[in-house]
């Protein structure tokens, strides 16, 4: 009984100060409090999260998974930087300098291999999008058209060839240029879609908050509960 | 390789990816070392941030956020450090921070590369401050907005904020003068504009890659000054930079000068989507359809 009514009233009396504290102004600090409070459960997630990796990958080695020898890369990873970071392994400034001074592990693992690792990720985008662009914009009916135009004039309009190629139009028909058309799709055509989604998410928070706070919606804590 | 068969234009349609490969490559890599560049112009929706920097009085307090790791360094670290150039040639106070784990080293970046190079006049904790990486996405923004000391208490060196004289004044979120956030993702601009800028009243202008720019148009013109997306935006800000401030010409360019590939990249796309589409209609597989 603790385990589900106790949960659900600290969410409840949290939610509902911290929805107080938005409109009221008195509620200022209780507001920062309770923010200060999720920031060291932040913080402190991050140990639940390192455990729940481990026990993941290391389930995964054991059992011999598809694709098992990348968890053993994942783990040996995650475990270096760990080490180097806690312990600030060859750190110039020992102890009490940064964890990321020149000449420690820690810094050599960020420049040395996340960081060309994460280049080459995002960089490699440039390629598949290529790829994909060729095989996926075919006008196969009036959305894909549409689809298709519409990447045409963002593609051209996000480059100064895309001035040039309508600069001889007269000026009533500059409207029609293909910056003047990128900028409208981007601020009209996109935003009305963006917006929507937008308002829709925020009413789908709302009403999911709502089943929180009043304790309807308990798959948090677990599911079994709910 | 392509499988054989068909007609030409059949074969045009089926062509093996790797000759994309290499056309992007040869797309990106030529115009990269013929320092291929075309003129960049300052659209209105990158220009507002601009003017807004420019016309805010001497010791104005702007917080610039490095919410980005190295995979968008390319798109974002030009943005950040055109800012931040003309934010320190106007002489106003900047408060650099991340939320991002990744961004601690972009901070350290600009402190060498913009800082150290272009300001060395400029003093830690007097005229600027590295306020480094807080865990908690939005809720620090939540925390910053009544209690900034609270949320951010040292500095990237571990000194105690309330000691520095850059920090005299500042309690809250809405004792700065303007938010600049610079991003990728999550947490980023949408966090700082719904948590941070919106409720405390503060001006938000914002710079992101330009996958997450149509995401940030819905908050445009008045909950976020101004946008720029992707390295067109970075470029139009650096434009907007050195026209108005030629002596920057050599040191921020670098985003005008990755427009060169992009532009060529850009159009080889475009060259292999309107040859695809031309194989469709010519080649079988439309006149299949056609007569099914």
């Amino acid at each position: 009984m603790i385990r589900v009514t106790l949960p659900v009233l600290i969410t409840s009396v949290v939610g509902f100060l911290l929805v107080i504290a938005f409109f009221f102004r008195g509620f200022d600090r209780v507001n920062s409090d309770l923010s200060e409070y999720f920031n060291i459960i932040a913080a402190v997630a991050f140990i639940l999260g390192g455990g729940n990796l481990l026990r993941m990958h290391l389930d995964k080695v054991q059992r011999r998974r598809p694709g098992w020898p990348y968890s053993i890369v994942t783990v040996i990873a995650f475990l270096f930087t760990l080490i180097a970071g806690l312990f600030k392994v060859g750190n110039s400034q020992g102890w009490t300098g940064p964890v990321e001074a020149q000449g420690s592990w820690f810094n050599f693992a960020y420049d040395a291999m996340f960081n060309p690792l994460q280049a080459t990720m995002f960089s490699l985008l440039a390629f598949f999008v290529a790829s994909a662009s060729y095989r996926a914009f075919r006008a196969r009916n009036v959305e894909a058209t549409l689809l298709l135009v519409a990447a045409l004039i963002i593609l051209l309009g996000r480059t100064f060839v895309g001035g040039v190629l309508t600069s001889w139009l007269p000026q009533p028909l500059q409207f029609l240029s293909i910056p003047n058309l990128s900028n409208w799709i981007m601020s009209t055509v996109n935003l009305a879609g963006a917006r929507a989604i937008i308002i829709g998410i925020g009413l789908g928070v709302i009403s999911t908050s709502l089943k929180i706070i009043l304790g309807i919606e308990r798959s948090y804590l677990g599911g079994r509960e709910s | 390789m392509s499988p054989a068969g068909g007609s030409l234009f059949d074969r045009i349609g089926r062509v093996d990816r790797r000759w994309i490969y290499v056309a992007i490559a040869l797309a990106v890599i030529i115009p990269l070392m013929a320092k291929l560049t075309f003129p960049v112009i300052t659209t209105p929706i990158v220009q507002n941030i601009f003017d807004k920097l420019d016309s805010l009085p001497e010791g104005s307090r702007v917080i610039l956020t490095a919410d980005f790791g190295p995979s968008t360094v390319p798109e974002n670290m030009p943005m950040i450090q055109a800012v931040l150039r003309h934010a320190l040639h106007k002489k106003l106070k900047v408060y650099l921070l991340t939320l991002w784990a990744t961004g601690i080293p972009q901070l350290d970046l600009l402190e060498k590369n913009v800082l150290a190079a272009d300001f060395p006049d400029r003093v830690a904790g007097t005229d600027w401050v590295n306020l480094g990486y807080k865990a908690g996405n939005q809720g620090v923004i939540n925390s910053a907005f009544s209690d900034f000391p609270g949320a951010f208490p040292v500095d990237s060196k571990g000194h105690d904020v309330r000691t520095l004289p850059i920090m005299a004044g500042i309690k809250r979120l809405a004792d700065f003068n303007l938010i600049v956030g610079i991003g990728s993702g999550f947490p980023g601009v949408k966090e700082w504009i719904q948590f941070g800028g919106d409720p405390a009243h503060v001006p938000v202008a914002a710079g992101v890659t330009a996958v997450e720019a149509p995401l940030l148009y819905p908050y445009y013109p008045r909950q976020l000054l101004g946008l720029m997306g992707g390295l067109q935006g970075a470029a139009e800000y650096e434009a907007a930079l050195v026209k108005r401030y030629p002596e920057y010409q050599s040191r921020s360019e670098e985003a005008i000068k990755r427009m060169g590939p992009q532009t060529v990249a850009h159009l080889v796309i475009i060259a292999f989507i309107v040859l695809g589409n031309i194989a469709f209609f010519a080649g079988g597989e439309f006149k299949g359809r056609k007569r099914a």
